[in-house]
Formats: C-alpha cells, sequence, structure tokens
C-alpha cells in the first residue's frame, strides 16, 4: 500500500510540527505529549510503508510502555519546570545556526537525488508479522539474542543504580 | 508520486529537529525526549529504504532499534532519578559544572 501526496504531507506535517512544538515546550510533560503525537504520526506511515508489524509495535512499545515510562517520571520527580535560565547564553544560537548549516547539507543531498530516483518497488515482499518473525528467529537469530542479553543488563543496571535505602537515610 | 526521497527527507528533517532539542533543551529529560526523536527519524529511514529496495530487513533493524531505544530509556530515567535524588536537579549544564557526581553517587 502506498499514500498519495496529499496524506503524506499531512503526516509529516503533524509529526515535524509536533516535534518543532517538543523541543519548545516549556513543560516537560508538554513536551511527551508532543512526542506521543509524533510518534503516533510515525507509526501511520510506517503502516504506509507496508511495515505493520513496525507499527504495532511503535504504538506499543514506544507510544504504550516508554512514554508512560518518560511521564511517570517526570511526575515522579516533579521535574517538569525544571528548565533553568541558560546559564550558557552562546550555545542556544550556536546550537540552532549548526542545526541549520546541518539542514541545508542534508537538503543539498536530498535534492541533489530527486529525479535519479526511481519510485517506490511496486509492492514490497512479505512483509506480515509471520515472515517478519521467521526471519527474526532465521537469519537474524544472533542480534535477536545480543538484544536481550542488552535488555537483560538494562534490567540488572537499573536495579544496580537504585538508590540503597539504608545508605539514603 | 511518493518516493523513497520524501520519507529520507522527512527522516532528516526530523533527526536535526532532535539535534536541536539536545542542543538546546537543559533538562535531561528532555534530552532523552530529543534522542528518542533522533532514534524514531533513523527507524523512519530504515523502514523507508526496506520499502525502497523491495527487502524486508530494514524493518527488522528498526525493530532492533527500538528495542535498544527501550533498553536507553529505561537506563537513562534511572540515571536521572539517581541524579535527581542526589542533587535535587537534572538540569544537565549545572550538573556539568559539578564533576563529581559520579563520586556522590558512590558509583
Amino acid at each position: 500500500m502506498s499514500i498519495g501526496i496529499v496524506p503524506f504531507v499531512i503526516l509529516s506535517a503533524v509529526a515535524v510540527l509536533a516535534a518543532l512544538a517538543m523541543v519548545a515546550s516549556r513543560h516537560a510533560v508538554h513536551a511527551a505529549l508532543f512526542l506521543v503525537i509524533n510518534f503516533s504520526a510515525l507509526a501511520v506511515l510506517y503502516l504506509s510503508l507496508d511495515a505493520p508489524l513496525v507499527a504495532l509495535v511503535q504504538a506499543l512499545v514506544y507510544i504504550g510502555a516508554i512514554m508512560v515510562l518518560v511521564l511517570l517520571t517526570i511526575l515522579l520527580l516533579d521535574a517538569g519546570e525544571l528548565d533553568s535560565q541558560s546559564t550558557l547564553e552562546w550555545q542556544v544560537p550556536a546550537a540552532v545556526s549548526l542545526a541549520l548549516v546541518l539542514l541545508v547539507e542534508g537538503s543539498y543531498l536530498v535534492f541533489r537525488g530527486i529525479g535519479s530516483e526511481t519510485g517506490l518497488a511496486e509492492k514490497l515482499g512479505d512483509s506480515s508479522p509471520q515472515a517478519i518473525g521467521k526471519l527474526l528467529f532465521d537469519s537474524f537469530l544472533l542480534p535477536f539474542e545480543i538484544i536481550s542479553i542488552v535488555l537483560l543488563v538494562a534490567i540488572v543496571g537499573v536495579v544496580a543504580l537504585t538508590p540503597d535505602k539504608d545508605k539514603d537515610e | 508520486m511518493i518516493t523513497v526521497t520524501h520519507y529520507v527527507a522527512l527522516s532528516g528533517v526530523l533527526f536535526i529537529i532532535g539535534v536541536v532539542g539536545v542542543l538546546v533543551r537543559r533538562n535531561a529529560i528532555l534530552v532523552l525526549l530529543s534522542v528518542e526523536l533522533m532514534l524514531n527519524a533513523a527507524n523512519l529511514a530504515f523502514v523507508a529504504f526496506a520499502r525502497h529496495w523491495n527487502h524486508v530487513d530494514g524493518q527488522l533493524v528498526a525493530l532492533f532499534v527500538i528495542a535498544a531505544a527501550a533498553a536507553e530509556v529505561v537506563v537513562g530515567l534511572a540515571l536521572v532519578v539517581a541524579v535527581f535524588r542526589a542533587r535535587r536537579s537534572v538540569d544537565v549544564d549545572e550538573l556539568d559544572k559539578e564533576l563529581s557526581v559520579a563520586d556522590e553517587l558512590a558509583f
């Protein structure tokens, strides 16, 4: 399934505006909620790219798990408005202008390629969850095992990082 | 007609917004969120190229990136909570000035 230009432009506008609002918003909770909008727009874009499993995992893991974790942490720490006044004033314009340079470079590369590329393939090969699962346990078995170890290390690391109650009080 | 260039351009724009977020924001949680935005932009490029080259492998890489991002954000938030308990602050500039955070947390 491939989408027309109008839905694509609408979705990208939503994604880009939500991302900009995320970076610009004063309150961390607002930033997190804008990021949820951005992730949802990206999930729909994944669907338009014949990636139903990635779209579902995006919705379940990113929107469902990660963002809830982030929101809970913000509320737990009451860290919503802790962005203090800038102590290093010149860095903000420097960051923005460096980002603009990056944007110009990137758009030069992208627009130089326009016209020479072909359209998207007529249809992606089998990208159903079954096919992806088969690949995952077949040719991608080693990365799969490595990522499971990474997740295990993350769990152990988080437990190790938890402050000791006795030492704290 | 939508081509892979459209998706890659969108991915680049989102990535740059993420870069600006990392550079400009000082709340450590917002820096983490901006990193998430950059990871998502990379994911979009992976999935778009998977579609372009008619090859599902890119989608698998995107799934691995999502799993790694989950681990990253969990560890990152645990660090933020630990630093906040020690310092009552999640401002990265303030913490940068006080270099002995690691000693205080007794790693």
